[in-house]
């Protein structure tokens, strides 16, 4: 019976996200105020429903009711109960309800947040998101129900895919979609803009906490996936360019270009079409990612099963979301103007070139995954594209990024004043110069062409970044979060540069087979087996080996890295054994038992690679700053005391 | 005279940890005759995709297709064929799919060739959008709020 | 309104190869054979259950054949079983098995419990044959012309559907010498 109660809630959850659609957009356009006040009600009553739907698929998953086919497909009587929830999204059904409730909860937060701003904007953001709502709830509804039941009701479940037996799987899914979700904010805000027919600097300040907010989590999340990665895949990579990987960074290089367009154009009012533009992109290649990876189109060339309906419906709900906005935004061209000037060396024109290099390498990364597919679209000849395309042509365009980036922090507004920076600019570039040649030259030795160019560039971007805050402290002046946020973030970015130049020059890597007893050498380092034991687990047994890694002959870590069975989905997985120094990961993972007594082992040493989540971890601290700035916080009263009327005054003045 | 077995093998097993312990260390699993063939392979391996995967060289996968394809390329090697010859051989029998790095000819460039275009529309559109601005510099006379702010 | 029609004709386009992606997506060209109008590879292989019998491709060249990659490990070879016993018996091609990195007396249980279609199986324990064909998962089976070039390769379990649309299609008019 409780599992009907949540397939109900869903319906009735899209009923209020049509009501919250229709009386949002109409009610705005027929500037009919008690329409409008229908809005906030309904955004309200759909989270309170859609958390209805999850609790009890929750409730399902906990008290093993296997009798729900969703359940019975990704849980087991075996599986401790962290996973049992984490199992809600472990496959697409439960994921595209986790989809929809995080969209009801960031609505339910801009419902709250905007009671200040104008009424019919904040009515048409929240109608947007209501549309967004609807399609998702309809798609969930009608394709991927999660509430099916199954009957006979099986003894006991499928389990868990034991790859997602993992915390930082378990989170990653939630980070990313507060990622997705909330760049569906970003475009609701462009939508009622353009629907409002004001663009004007105001609505960027109302827009950039929301997306950069968003841009955020969405970091994060690919972050967490990206270490999940390295250390349970076994093979000790971070990044693959796995087609689902670049669902996620498409948006997220988007997303960045994004919170430095809105900078623009709420500091300057330029922009603003690209500002619209890359909102409407932003959340394309959300909607995009979601295709990709539920369709069947990008999978494995052995799975035959694609079910084309899932696929054919979120295309035709990307049509009718894109198609709708480039319509509002052709529509709105003329608005788009500004009369603002600026030189080649500005800001803004910085901003500009940045945000070129950003777009142009999110279409490279499409082109790249989308190539099999465009390739038989067309007709062409059958191709695929892994890691040798991206490797090879990413830094190609993030390198010169770099450069400008380091360069153009310290540009100002309008017109750029370089001249007066000069400085600045040539002491941190001969600083980085000169770190750079060292650790290449002197510390680490050299390596591919790449490295030098990399490096110098990461300790670049990070010494620009940090001149203006000291400077401001020096000259007793303020720093608003704001700058502080702006300041961690592109720090941030520069250790990441520095990392990955790092880690991509000198791993040193080893594959072999080892006995207990044998010592695998890499340079000065050894990787001494010493024992393997069998274990067992809630869900699986398997076998754990005790390495220790010797430096020149002494001791400096112990390594467990294990193998396991799952018995249910009877998959085997590695756990790698990894000890994180500030400047190395030690890294061990089991192959195969190649019989005699022998593993089949893969050692690496990557240096710095710590530094990458370190980096990804600063860009998303610099956000929460930047975000809990004051200016975004301030604007309540000067909105209602300049007289537009807001959803409370409305309502005042009806009753009245 | 009694020998003590347990003794004798407990030291001939010392004895042999000791063998190996020494700077030879262990061996690979699928090593080459020489470090310059070891390189080729570690190569080409990692550029031929695991055709049974979501997104793995063969190098990194352990289904059996990985391996037969691995020791093929072995023993190309062996044989003396050059890198280009071996993956010539494995797009004949697999298609360009089993390569991760797109080849550059006439059919496939375009794959290569697109971002590069890309990058040169951007470049056209910023410079007309900077010239655009800077022409109306002169013109803009909005003020530009300070953002140092005394403490 | 060029800032229109250039994002506009972008989106377009994209959403066209997505459009045709999914619709083609369950046949997708990447796993056409890139043997497709080529020579079948040379191979000369032990024969399942028949000790010091070899099958080779010269011994079946001259009529049009077929060839049917499995395993007793593989899931899907299993489903496609009826299929291939109902195909057999309608004896239009002969149809020869190649018992792909398995071991012999599995096969052989195998084909004693579940039946036998083949007129004849290929062992191949290493997998070398296999890959000289292409194969990269069971089941897949390949259409063989009378010229002993590979025209057709099905990936997946065999049906019905797909003998007669594109295997039994491929039979010369006339029937077979």
């Amino acid at each position: 019976m409780i599992p009907e109660l949540g397939q109900f809630a869903l319906i009735l959850a899209l009923v209020l996200a049509g009501a919250q659609a229709f009386f949002g957009l109409f009610g705005a356009a027929r500037g009919d105020l008690r329409w409008q006040a229908v809005v906030r009600p309904a955004v309200a009553g759909q989270f309170v429903l859609v958390s209805t739907a999850i609790g009890v698929l929750v409730h399902a998953f906990v008290t093993f009711d296997f009798s729900v086919l969703y359940v019975a497909s990704n849980s087991n009587s075996a599986l401790p109960t962290f996973y049992r929830v984490a199992a809600l999204w472990g496959a697409h059904e439960g994921s595209l309800l986790l989809w929809a409730w995080i969209l009801a909860a960031w609505t339910l937060a801009v419902a709250i947040a905007s009671r200040n701003l104008p009424a019919s904007f904040a009515s048409r953001v929240l109608g947007v998101l209501g549309f967004v709502s609807f399609g998702f709830l309809l798609f969930t509804i009608a394709t991927s129900n999660p509430f099916e039941r199954i009957f006979p009701v099986p003894a006991d479940g499928r389990d868990l895919n034991p790859v997602l037996q993992d915390p930082a799987l378990a989170i990653h899914p939630p980070m990313l979609y507060m990622g997705y979700v909330g760049m569906s904010v970003a475009f609701a805000f462009a939508c009622a803009a353009m629907l409002e027919g004001k663009l004007d600097q105001t609505w960027a300040r109302w827009t950039r906490p929301w997306t950069t907010t968003a841009w955020a989590f969405l970091g994060i999340g690919i972050a967490l996936g990206s270490w999940w990665a390295y250390y349970e895949l076994g093979w000790g990579g971070y990044w693959f360019w796995d087609p689902v990987e670049n669902a996620s960074f498409m948006p997220w290089l988007v997303a960045t270009a994004l919170i430095h367009s809105l900078a623009a154009t709420e500091k300057r009012g330029v922009f603003k079409s690209w500002t619209l533009l890359l909102a409407i992109l932003a959340f394309s290649l959300s909607l995009l990612g979601t295709f990709l990876v539920r369709s069947g189109v990008l999978t494995s060339v052995h799975s035959f099963a694609a079910d084309p309906t899932r696929g054919l419906f979120i295309l035709g709900f990307l049509i009718v979301i894109v198609g709708g906005a480039l319509a509002l935004y052709a529509w709105r061209a003329p608005l788009l103007r500004s009369p603002a000037g600026f030189e080649g060396t500005a800001r803004e024109a910085f901003l500009l070139y940045n945000n070129i290099f950003l777009v142009v390498a999110a279409a490279m990364v499409l082109v790249g995954t989308l190539a099999p597919l465009i390739a038989d679209a067309l007709g062409a000849a059958p191709l695929s594209v892994g890691s040798p395309y991206f490797d090879k042509l990413f830094p190609m365009l993030m390198l010169p990024l770099g450069a400008l980036i380091a360069i153009g922090i310290h540009a100002a507004w309008k017109r750029g004043q370089l001249g007066s920076s000069r400085g600045r600019i040539l002491s941190g570039f001969g600083v980085a110069l000169l770190s750079g040649l060292v650790l290449v030259y002197g510390v680490y030795g050299a390596s591919k062409p790449l490295t030098p160019i990399g490096m110098v560039l990461g300790v670049w971007i990070i010494l620009s970044s940090l001149f203006d805050p000291i400077d401001r402290l020096r000259r007793k002046l303020s720093l608003p979060r704001a700058i502080i946020g702006m300041t961690l973030a592109h720090v941030g970015l520069g250790v990441g540069l520095l990392a990955i130049s790092m880690v991509e020059s000198y791993t040193v890597e080893r594959d072999a087979a080892i006995a207990p007893g044998e010592t695998l050498v890499l340079g000065r380092y050894g990787y001494r087996f010493n024992s393997i034991k069998e274990i067992e687990g809630p869900n699986y047994d398997g076998v754990r080996a005790e390495v220790t890694v010797l430096r020149d002959g002494a001791p400096v870590a112990t390594l467990h890295p294990e193998q396991r069975n799952y018995w249910v989905q009877r998959s085997t997985l590695t756990e790698a054994g990894i000890a994180r120094r500030w400047n190395l990961d030690m890294f061990v993972a089991l192959s195969k038992n190649v019989g005699g007594g022998r593993w089949s082992v893969r050692a690496q040493l990557r240096p710095f690679l710590g530094w990458v989540w370190l980096s990804a971890g600063l860009m998303a601290l610099g956000a929460v700053f930047a975000v809990s700035d004051r200016r975004y916080r301030v604007r309540a009263s000067a909105k209602e005391s300049a007289g537009e009327p807001t959803i409370a005054q409305g309502s005042a003045a009806e009753a009245s | 005279m009694r020998i003590n077995f347990r003794a004798l093998v407990l030291a001939l097993a010392g004895a042999s940890l000791l063998v190996v312990a020494l700077p030879c260390g262990a061996f690979d699993i699928e090593s080459m005759p020489t470090p310059e063939m070891q390189a080729r392979y570690d190569g080409l391996t990692h550029e031929l995709r695991c055709m049974q995967c979501q997104n793995q060289s063969i190098a990194d996968s352990p289904v059996g297709l990985a391996e037969d394809l691995r020791r093929d390329v072995r023993e190309q090697i062996i044989a003396g064929k050059s890198d280009a010859e071996i993956r010539d051989s494995m797009v004949a029998r697999y298609g360009n799919v089993i390569l991760f790095r797109p080849p550059f000819n006439p059919s496939t460039a375009w794959v290569w060739v697109l971002p590069f275009l890309l990058l040169l529309v951007g470049v056209i559109v910023a410079v007309r959008i900077v010239r655009q601005r800077t022409a109306l510099v002169a013109s803009d006379d909005s003020v530009i709020e300070s953002e140092d702010v005394p403490r | 309104m060029s800032r229109f029609l250039i994002p506009a004709a972008i989106f377009l386009a994209l959403a066209g190869v997505l459009y045709v992606a999914v619709v083609h997506s369950p046949n997708k060209s990447t796993m056409q054979s890139a043997l497709l109008g080529k020579p079948v590879p040379e191979f000369n292989l032990p024969v399942l259950g028949r000790p010091g019998m070899t099958v080779s491709k010269a011994q079946l060249s001259g009529r049009p054949w077929v060839l049917n990659v499995w395993g007793t490990w593989c899931v899907a070879c299993r489903e496609e079983h009826a299929a291939l016993l109902e195909i057999a018996r309608q004896n239009a091609l002969p149809l020869v098995g190649l018992s792909w990195k398995d071991e012999d007396d599995l096969a052989l249980d195998w084909l004693k419990q579940l039946g036998n279609p083949y007129s004849v199986v290929a062992v191949d324990h290493d997998g070398r044959t296999a890959i000289e064909f292409g194969v990269y998962g069971a089941p897949e089976t390949f259409f063989i012309d009378a010229d002993g070039r590979v025209q057709y390769r099905h990936v997946g379990p065999m049906t019905p559907e797909v003998w007669e649309r594109e295997f039994l299609a491929r039979v010369p008019r006339g029937g077979l010498p």
